[in-house]
């Protein structure tokens, strides 16, 4: 027995000091990605806004670029690899672009409006040389104004759009630009491109484990030297489960975790861990049907359902990680605006709004809803709609759900209300990238979009909204183009155009030792200002 | 000897075919884009329309089961359409990780399963039995991800003696025999081992206790033989249907730890499998599962064989 007690004994040691071996050098951060692959490596990254934070904007850079800087203000865009760009006086269709001077990729190859032209042509020809499937899967729909493109110097570049359309900028910044020249001395081959990628980057991909790892290190030759990495190594881990996401961080396997789920957090603050979090461009809604018949044709109805919801009860479902809905952007937003319209919880005036328009304990509305268990960006769907039902059942409205799988919702999104798969259903709830006018505002309600040809599931078509879309693409001073989508969005909410929820604030878990992280209100990140204590 | 082989190899190709017609006929039922893995959600109608050309997913479904077949036959199994990279290197990668698993957790299942079931054998209806019994009932149903997370939380989160997740401190590729890498293998594979080692057991139980009560267990008694050679021969007399089931065993292991690969992380084909799924990421769900049923065929014959060689009367059947 006392031999087992020694044996033992050893073991926990020996166990011990290999634990100590295997922590984390100084200056190594190690984030566990919600990811279950390493986002593409090649320019265009997949994976959504995460493969664009861990993998685009890190590696990579695009002509316009978010500000990263600060987690209290709204995140808006900045000069990236251009410095300044303008709308022809005359013809509004034509961008001039300047570029940035000095700026080399990786390899060292330098940066030109002929790499951008280049960059384009992988994209959106695919008869060019260098077209990659791939890439122009993830980035050709993000430029639709985009139709031709010409180097006028070096230094220059000049962009026709289809018609005048002032949120190009905003389009150009999902692009990111790859090296002409590591291509080449890739054998001209994207697969081999994707083990040795080359960017303008604050950060250089130095090794790459698909499903497993990647490994990013400084780029010390970063152009704007306040964005140069502290750090001496970014470990990349897709760790797609939370709970295993959340056991890698508490056994000190990775120092920062992205999403932890709710019920593990008071665990890991009880342990030390800091989370942050921060409202973001994200919302969580119920997109409404307006085809012929539909109940949420009554703007009373409308109303009345967003007056039902107790949002402060559910952030106690949600260990308070989310904002409550005030619209349909998140208070914080740049582009919030004054609506009229208070979302708020008033059941009474719900029951008074839904009494005015013939529903009543004798006649309740009955709605169909279409919801999914999971899937990105929808937070808890099932408790949270569960909730909704029973909030709106307190008011008279009676919620029949239609439950599908996530990879099945996308598609009935894309189908639209009318499709017969969604089988009726009155309301689809679908949580939105909301960073820019396009995907934030103009997608969900264009008449011109409406599914299946585009994303407006709900088939609203309304000519004064119709118009302060086509002014928000024909204000090309970005104040005045601000006030416009301020307005566009009060009118989202005096409309009650969504039943309107909350926002997520994109939780992350980290270990006390990560310092220096700065949470901006965007889906990307800026990983340069971390150091590790 | 060899003329059973070959006929039972013969009998593999139609199972073989069979496989590969439900491998890419499964996968095709589930509601689902597999477009969606590659594109962003609000892509027009027109770009996902020429990337489902160019994937060949607008072809009839016999056409691409054609195409799909003729390219398994000079061994191409297609591109993850979620990855773009090879399905056979995506697949095969994981299937050694798993195998090195599924090993592992056989080599700690199998001897304590055979010990034990001949322990309770021996001893059938006694308090030894029923405590073996009772073990392995607990092990066949206690659900293993529970397990697997019950055993992070202890000596990975508690006691952080091992990590919770990976294989190895610099992924699988760079695999080694050395403590550093190893410890990452202990965890998954005794939560593997814990439902094999069960049914193991309970069949060792069953097939030794109704040996020893044969009348040539007796006989041999009779003779004079000692304790230890009459086990001998229930052991031989209890190999052949126990193989079988440890055959089967080591299939499920490689392919039935979705579960267990999912909460400890392991790169495996059954990690593979769930991306896949949720991906809708059709070659490769088709690759993987054409080569784990493979695995399982292939495992059968092995079986059919190793019996046929240690009891003659099934090869005279």
């Amino acid at each position: 027995m006392i031999a087992l007690k020694k044996s033992f004994a050893a073991l926990a040691l020996t166990a011990g000091l290999f634990c100590a071996q295997t922590a984390a050098a100084q200056g190594t951060l190690r984030i566990g990605m919600t990811a279950a692959d390493i986002p593409l490596t090649t320019g265009q990254t997949d994976q959504g806004g995460e493969g664009m934070r861990f993998m685009g904007y890190t590696v990579y850079d695009s002509l316009i670029e978010w500000d990263l800087t600060s987690a209290d203000k709204p995140s808006v865009l900045i000069p990236g690899l251009a410095t300044e760009w303008a709308v022809d006086g005359e013809d509004k269709t034509k961008w001039t672009f300047k570029l940035r001077e000095g700026v080399k990729f990786h390899d060292g190859s330098p940066f030109t409006a002929e790499v951008v032209v280049w960059n384009l042509d992988k994209l959106l020809v695919d008869t060019s040389e260098q077209y990659d499937s791939r890439q122009a899967a993830q980035g050709k729909s993000r430029i639709p104004a985009v139709a031709s493109y010409k180097a006028i110097d070096d230094l220059t570049l000049e962009i026709t759009t289809n018609a005048p359309d002032a949120t190009l900028p905003y389009q150009l910044a999902w692009i990111l630009m790859s090296s002409k020249a590591n291509w080449e001395a890739q054998g001209k081959d994207w697969e081999k491109v994707a083990g040795a990628p080359s960017g303008t980057g604050p950060w250089k991909l130095e090794t790459f484990v698909p499903r497993e790892r990647a490994e990013l290190l400084p780029n010390a030759d970063y152009w704007d030297p306040t964005r140069v990495p502290k750090l001496d190594r970014l470990v990349l881990i897709p760790l797609p489960e939370p709970n295993a996401r959340s056991a890698a961080l508490m056994s000190g396997q990775v120092d920062w975790i992205e999403a932890p789920a709710p019920d593990t957090i008071p665990a890991m603050t009880g342990k030390g861990f800091v989370i942050s979090s921060n409202a973001y461009p994200h919302n969580w809604t119920w997109h409404l049907s307006r085809l012929e018949g539909s109940p949420w044709n009554d703007i009373r109805v409308r109303k009345a359902a967003n007056l039902a919801i107790d949002r402060e009860g559910m952030g106690a479902l949600l260990g308070g990680l989310m904002v409550p809905a005030k619209g349909f952007m998140p208070p914080s937003s740049q582009w919030f605006g004054t609506p009229s319209f208070d979302v708020k919880y008033d059941s009474e005036a719900a029951k008074a709004l839904l009494a005015e328009a013939g529903y009543g304990p004798e006649n309740r509305l009955k709605v169909k809803a279409l919801i999914s268990p999971s899937g990105s960006g929808q937070m808890l769907p099932l408790p949270m709609n569960e909730y909704i039902q029973q909030n709106l059942a307190e008011v008279g409205i009676d919620v029949e759900f239609m439950v599908v799988e996530w990879n099945q919702m996308i598609n009935l999104w894309r189908a639209g209300a009318a499709d017969p798969s969604v089988e009726g259903s009155q309301s689809i709830n679908f949580t939105y990238f909301i960073q820019d006018p396009f995907t934030a505002l103009i997608r969900h309600l264009d008449c011109n979009l409406i599914a299946p040809n585009g994303t407006n599931w709900g088939h609203y078509c309304d000519d004064e909204m119709q118009g302060l879309f086509e002014q928000i693409k024909t204000t090309f001073d970005p104040v005045e183009q601000d006030a416009v989508i301020r307005k566009t969005h009060e009118k989202f909410v005096n409309d009650a155009l969504f039943l309107m929820v909350t926002h997520d604030v994109a939780p992350r878990a980290m270990s006390p030792t990560v310092k220096g992280f700065v949470q901006a209100q965007n889906w990307y990140q800026n990983f340069s200002s971390i150091t590790m204590e | 000897m060899l003329s059973y082989f070959l006929r039972r190899l013969i009998l593999v190709l139609p199972v073989a075919f069979g496989v590969s017609v439900i491998c890419f006929l499964l996968v095709q039922i589930a509601p689902g884009d597999p477009l969606t893995a590659i594109m962003p959600v609000d892509a027009t109608a027109e770009e996902q329309a020429a990337m489902r050309a160019a994937y060949g997913l607008d072809k009839p479904l016999p056409v691409q089961y054609g195409i799909w077949i003729a390219n398994l036959a000079q061994g191409d199994m297609g591109r993850s359409i979620a990855t773009g990279r090879p399905v056979a290197g995506e697949v095969f990668g994981a299937v050694q990780n798993s195998l090195l698993l599924a090993i592992s957790a056989a080599v700690i299942a199998f001897p304590i399963g055979i010990f034990l079931g001949f322990l309770a054998g021996y001893f059938r209806d006694k308090p030894l039995d029923r405590v073996v019994t009772a073990i392995s009932i607990a092990g066949v149903s206690v659900p293993n991800y529970w397990l697997g997370i019950v055993l992070v939380i202890i000596f990975s989160v508690s006691l952080g003696w091992l990590p919770s997740m990976g294989a190895g401190p610099g992924g699988s590729q760079d695999w080694a025999w050395d403590w550093l890498h190893m410890r990452h293998l202990i965890l998954p594979a005794v939560t593997l081992a814990v439902v094999p080692i069960g049914i193991v057991a309970r069949t060792v139980r069953a097939l030794s206790g109704d040996i020893l009560t044969m009348d040539f267990v007796q006989a041999l008694y009779a003779k004079g033989m000692s304790r230890l050679d009459v086990l001998a021969h229930v052991a031989r007399n209890a190999a052949a249907t126990a193989l079988s089931v440890m055959g089967l065993q080591l299939g499920y292991l490689l392919g039935g730890s979705i579960l267990i690969e999912t909460v400890f992380n392991w790169p495996g084909s059954g990690f593979l499998l769930s991306n896949a799924i949720f991906q809708r990421d059709l070659p490769l769900l088709q690759g993987t599962i054409l080569v784990l049923a493979l695995f399982f065929v292939a495992m059968n014959l092995i079986v059919d064989v190793v019996q046929a060689a240690i009891d003659p009367r099934i090869k005279r059947n």
